[in-house]
């Protein structure tokens, strides 16, 4: 065990955990941030996607050790249903979820895509979520979401 | 369920907001519902059980029905908003918990908003009936001379003199009998009230936005994975490799260093470890050393071997759905026959997030956190489980991820259960990915043999369909056990559930037609992974994918336009006609037979055409395709769907289901199979079992059609039928190549190639 200094969504944070645990697990239990999710552990769906140091990475397979000294934003970073972040409010417009469980690894991947490229064309942003599974097959309002956040669609 | 109730005291306080969900609405403390309170269940014939409405307007309804991820709480939701005219955004949907909510039933098979709808909005006529009954003796008026507009009732042409629903009702109980008469699906609530007419509808029929939405996009709403409970701990199983066969050594020394280890747990053949924090439980479970007996039932060693036993085994029930006339003779008679054999293989629910279920088990109770299709059907498996009284089990719904029918089959329930039980605690399971690939029941594999013959017309004059698979074994609370019952060695009572029986060409009228679904028993001795339950539009999509490739291989011999045939043997079938029209005039389809001309490009693109009707839901279907010939890939470049499902409820939150069943039902067409030999399953990730990405994903356009005049039925999963038959009959047209197996994966079409 170690004591572990994370910065997470702005804020230092203290965690007792051993380095190689997936920062997943801290991200969730230790501090109770519920937005990713697990869904394989083998960084093959990205439903755990966070930004550390603006790269959409897979928590489940990043040990938390390899956070520390990182800026880490999760879901809960962006907006909250008060104040939703643009992107987040693209998908309420777009009625782009079903169960939800994939769109943290959605949002995200879409945060970090279009803090690097703002105006995305459809071939990249199908390859920025290609890693990205759904299984409800929501792709095509999450498209639309993504072009709407981008300022791309009335 | 102490600790739960403290939990919730503590947020009414503000102090510990962990485990309950996202709303903004009042508190149950603040309701009126005629809580029954533990063990016993809510009675339907009392109106209070149904809805309350609170103090500051809100109606509270307390449905036996969950959103699977589906938007299905939002149309209910519109339902009662419509029938006692309140704003929508007045209604809060309960959540499911079984010491509270009525029993409507378990939540699937597209029949919720078609069952349930009707119930809820009777109850809310009800409701709105003594409203009005209250506020003629409040306004001195008679009922006749009142409206309702947004929750207030008012005289006619005198608006000033007005009084709400909260004002009449508000934090207090109707106390009014209604009828309610059957159960679950079948239970008709007060039929003798008369709703509203469908002409003055309102919210009904509009697009409104889904009600959880955005605290699913900001990570604030509470899935069962998010539910954390005081002293709550960690477990996760260890299942053999292979089948069910018991553990013959485990080494609990091979996982006592790791920090945090609570417990090796074992009862039966069930194995498990629990521990402090969920990293340590993944890590024990993962190193702890158990040796297997050689297991009591053989595993089959390929899908051949499947088939062959689906072929050759006496079924236990013939489901005959259709019996007219005398196929055999018409098939001697006929002047041309024809015979084929198409395979659907065993495939996955896939669900994103690997079951989960946080379990509390006390001397005498036990409280079950769970995304369930059925809370009441769990509330049973996990009361005998337990040898608990079912009064004594309390099951709270929260939203999994979506599940496809796999929650039907509530496994990790139990599992959570029992290792709740061995320490005393509350403890959350989740099943790791390889869990849930490997275990969880899965869509069954059908062999489908098909025989027709024409006259000297090329009119069909015999049809003879048999759709042979297994039943669904594995199931909550109905005689059929789960995995962690099996391995404490209760066994099942039952032989499992039909997988469907509908879809194999009896949507048209031919002179001599047999269609039957022969169910092949499939319970064994020790449980195999090829466990088998409801996926999405049961069997539908194997047989319809049968049905219509013969109707398209016998409109092509006969060089037919595949619509023209079709339209021929829908004389009788309106609806499935217009939905036929439909889809051909929004694809613009041109009339000639298939296969297209050949293409000189390498990339040979085609269309074709299916029809179904699952549930009364009917839909047409059209796929473009384009099949590159030199590797075999098949694109899915355009998808057209026509779908009438009755009166809509709610057109986009229809439309956001009908892309999910194109899509995922793309995925199952082209990629999707369960790989094993007798060692286990092979396909134990998402490498191995690929499914679609966004790059595959086709254009779709939908055509709904809107009939006021019918009752609501179903929108969840019929669209799923239709998609792979579509796209066969589309490579046939590309490509001459008649694909009878799926996936339709680029060997299958490299070899048809070949062949041709």
């Amino acid at each position: 065990m170690a004591r572990l200094t994370l910065k997470v969504n702005g804020k230092n944070q203290t965690v007792d955990v051993e380095p190689e645990m997936p920062l997943l697990y801290a991200l969730r239990n230790d501090l109770q941030l519920n937005g990713p999710k697990f869904g394989c552990g083998l960084s093959q769906c990205g439903a755990c996607t966070v930004i550390m140091d603006g790269n959409a990475i897979r928590s489940c397979v990043t040990p938390v050790g390899a956070a520390q000294n990182k800026s880490v934003t999760t879901l809960e970073g962006l907006g909250n249903v008060k104040k939703l972040h643009k992107i987040q409010q693209a998908f309420v417009d777009e009625q782009a979820a079903q169960c939800g469980y994939c769109i943290n690894g959605m949002i995200m991947s879409t945060k970090a895509l279009l803090d690097k490229t703002p105006k995305p064309s459809d071939s990249q942003i199908k390859e920025a979520l290609a890693g990205n599974l759904c299984r409800c097959g929501t792709h095509i309002r999450i498209l639309r979401a993504v072009k709407r956040a981008s300022g791309q669609l009335a | 369920m102490k600790t739960i109730e403290l939990n919730r005291r503590q947020f009414l306080k503000g102090t510990g907001a962990l485990i309950v969900s996202f709303n903004l609405f009042p508190s149950s403390s603040l309701l009126a519902q005629s809580n029954p309170g533990p063990g016993i269940d809510a009675d339907p014939t009392q109106l209070d059980s149904w809805l309350a409405i609170a103090p500051d307007g809100t109606v509270t309804v307390f449905s036996g029905k969950v959103d699977l991820g589906t938007g299905v709480e939002t149309a209910l939701a519109q339902i009662v908003a419509e029938e006692l005219n309140v704003p929508f955004n007045k209604i809060h949907m309960s959540g499911l918990d079984t010491t509270k909510a009525i029993y409507q039933g378990i939540t699937a098979g597209s029949r919720t908003v078609e069952r349930a709808g009707p119930q809820l909005r009777q109850a809310a006529a009800a409701a709105r009936q003594e409203l009005l009954k209250l506020a003629a003796a409040r306004l001195n008026a008679t009922p006749d001379r009142l409206m309702v507009k947004d929750g207030i009732v008012s005289v006619a042409g005198d608006v000033n003199r007005n009084v709400s629903y909260a004002q009449l009702i508000g934090g207090k109980q109707f106390n009014v009998k209604i009828t309610a008469t059957g159960t679950g699906w079948d239970m008709k609530v007060a039929p003798e009230i008369k709703a509203k007419d469908v002409k003055d509808y309102t919210v009904v029929g509009t697009s409104q936005k889904r009600i959880e939405l955005p605290a699913k996009l900001t990570g604030e709403f509470t899935y069962v994975y998010d539910v954390r409970v005081p002293g709550m701990l960690h477990g996760r199983v260890v299942r053999p490799p292979t089948i069910t066969s018991k553990p013959t050594s485990v080494d609990e020394s091979s996982v006592k260093i790791i920090p945090g280890l609570v417990k090796v747990v074992q009862e039966g053949s069930f194995v498990g470890v629990v521990c402090q924090t969920e990293w340590a439980a993944i890590k024990a479970a993962k190193e702890l050393k158990v040796s297997w007996s050689v297991p009591g039932t053989k595993m089959p060693a390929s899908a051949d071997e499947i088939y062959a036993y689906i072929k050759n085994t006496k079924s236990l029930r013939d489901q005959v759905t259709v019996n007219k006339g005398n196929p055999e003779t018409a098939l001697t008679q006929a002047n041309k026959t024809y015979e084929a054999t198409y395979r659907w293989p065993f495939q996955l629910h896939g669900m994103m997030g690997p079951s989960c279920s946080v379990a509390d088990v006390g001397k005498e109770q036990a409280t079950i956190y769970s995304g369930t299709q059925g809370s009441f059907e769990t509330r049973k498996a996990v009361a005998d489980l337990l040898g608990f009284p079912e009064k004594n089990v309390r099951v709270l719904y929260r939203e999994a991820s979506g599940s496809y029918g796999r929650m039907g089959a509530d496994d990790v329930s139990e599992d959570a259960a029992l290792l709740s039980r061995a320490v005393g605690k509350p403890v959350r399971v989740q099943w790791m990915r390889a869990d849930e690939h490997g275990w969880e029941p899965k869509g069954p594999a059908q062999l489908d043999l098909i025989r027709a013959g024409v006259d000297a017309q090329g009119t069909i004059i015999a049809w003879d369909f048999a759709d042979r698979g297994f039943p669904l074994t594995a199931a909550s609370g109905g005689g059929l056990r789960l995995l962690a019952s099996r391995q404490i060695g209760m066994k099942p009572t039952a032989d499992g559930n039909s997988n469907g029986s509908r879809g194999g060409g009896d949507m048209y009228a031919f002179e001599n037609q047999k269609c039957a679904a022969p169910l092949i028993p499939w319970v064994q001795a020790d449980e195999t992974p090829l466990r088998t339950g409801y996926l999405r539009a049961p069997g539908d999509i194997a047989r319809c994918f049968a049905s219509e490739s013969f109707m398209d291989e016998i409109a092509a011999d006969l060089r037919v336009d595949p619509v023209q045939f079709r339209m021929r043997y829908l004389g009788a079938n309106k609806r499935g006609a217009e939905a036929l029209a439909a889809v051909v005039k929004q694809a613009r389809w041109q009339e000639r037979p298939s296969p297209a001309a050949t293409s000189s490009g390498a990339k040979a693109p085609g269309r074709g055409v299916a029809i179904s009707n699952r549930a009364e839901t009917i839909c047409g279907a059209v796929a473009e395709v384009e099949v590159d010939t030199s590797t075999g890939n098949v694109a899915v470049k355009r998808f057209v769907l026509s779908h009438d499902c009755g009166l809509i409820i709610n057109p986009d939150g229809l439309k956001n289901q009908i892309e999910g069943n194109i899509i995922q039902g793309v995925s199952r067409a082209l990629m999707e199979e369960v790989k094993f030999d007798s060692t286990g399953i092979k396909t134990l990730d998402w490498n191995s079992y690929p499914v679609i990405r966004f790059p595959s994903v086709p254009e779709i356009e939908i055509v709904l059609i809107n009939r006021p005049e019918m009752p609501a039925l179903g929108g969840g999963e019929p669209s799923s039928a239709p998609i792979a038959a579509a796209i066969a009959n589309a490579i046939f047209d590309a490509v001459g190549v008649r694909l009878r197996e799926a996936p339709f994966t680029p060997e299958r079409v490299l070899a048809g190639l070949k062949k041709a």
